[in-house]
């Protein structure tokens, strides 16, 4: 039952993920990676990842996408005048340099992933027979905030910072013009 | 029996679906759904690698602060799209071959 899901997932993911990128509608892809999102989500929860699985739903669903349909809808007249006439061509036309480029490093990937299959590192078999892997029954939330708090604060302290920095960014590039 | 490996081949799936995105389409903001494609398929491997972590949580925290830095950039690249696009009036990364104003 759970690799039933777990494959339900991945198969949402990557089939829409490839059907985004040759989708021709500029809304309709964005719709679909909407659907990616929620399904990488879902495979988060099964890395026993629950905390970044609603952090990736409420920041990338809630901010991101609909930052990028508003972009969409600001800067693109005649992809809009395009999607109330209907397209003709459903999907693009596959570049061919990219798509083989796409394919190398895949097949490269995945060779690398059946490799990594074969060799295990030692110190996930030290960790597992340790023990020291996370089991469904732990307080994932609990632990997180502790070692946010204490052992990754200068990292946390540092990606704030950043953070100021690209929203003071966004609002002066976004500003209106003229009194530079 | 759901192993590591199986986390590898759908984020290689969705990392090659995310590169072909950058390198082929002829819109800016479809470049950058490519961008979030890659950073998403590499935070699940952070999560996967992250699951033999219990004493330090290092793989989820890391996938944590990802996900803000995509957060921040996808903020910063929409405001340049948008100043791209009112001085070009085309989001087309191939149109866009000056600099300077002229």
């Amino acid at each position: 039952m759970e690799s039933l899901l777990f494959y339900g997932f991945a198969a949402v993911a990557v089939g829409a993920s490839f059907v985004l990128v040759s989708m021709r509608n500029i809304a309709r892809a964005l719709f679909l990676f909407f659907v990616v999102l929620f399904a990488v989500a879902g495979l988060y929860v099964f890395a026993l990842a629950d905390f970044v699985a609603l952090t990736q739903i409420l920041i990338y669903v809630g901010g991101v996408l609909v930052l990028l349909l508003f972009a969409f809808m600001l800067s693109n007249k005649e992809l809009l005048n395009q999607l109330q006439q209907g397209t003709s061509h459903f999907f693009a036309l596959p570049v061919w340099q990219a798509l083989a480029v796409a394919l190398s490093f895949l097949i490269i990937l995945v060779y690398a992933a059946w490799q990594f299959h074969q060799h295990e590192p030692q110190w996930i078999a030290t960790a597992r027979n340790a023990g020291a892997v996370i089991k469904s029954s732990d307080a994932t939330v609990q632990h997180l905030g502790i070692h946010l708090m204490t052992r990754y604060l200068l990292p946390f302290e540092v990606i704030s910072i950043l953070l100021m920095m690209a929203l003071i960014g966004a609002a002066h590039l976004a500003r209106k013009g003229g009194q530079s | 029996m759901i192993t590591l490996t199986h986390f590898l081949v759908v984020s290689a799936c969705i990392f090659a679906a995310g590169l072909y995105a950058v390198l082929a389409r002829r819109n800016a903001i479809m470049v950058l759904v490519g961008i979030e494609l890659i950073i998403n398929a590499a935070i699940l491997n952070l999560v996967a690698f992250g699951r033999y972590d219990r004493g330090q949580y290092g793989g989820q925290v890391f996938a944590l602060f990802a996900i803000v830095l995509a957060a921040a950039g996808v903020a910063v690249a929409l405001a340049i799209i948008l100043n791209v696009y009112q001085h070009y009036q085309s989001i087309n990364p191939d149109d866009i071959r000056d600099l300077k104003d002229q």
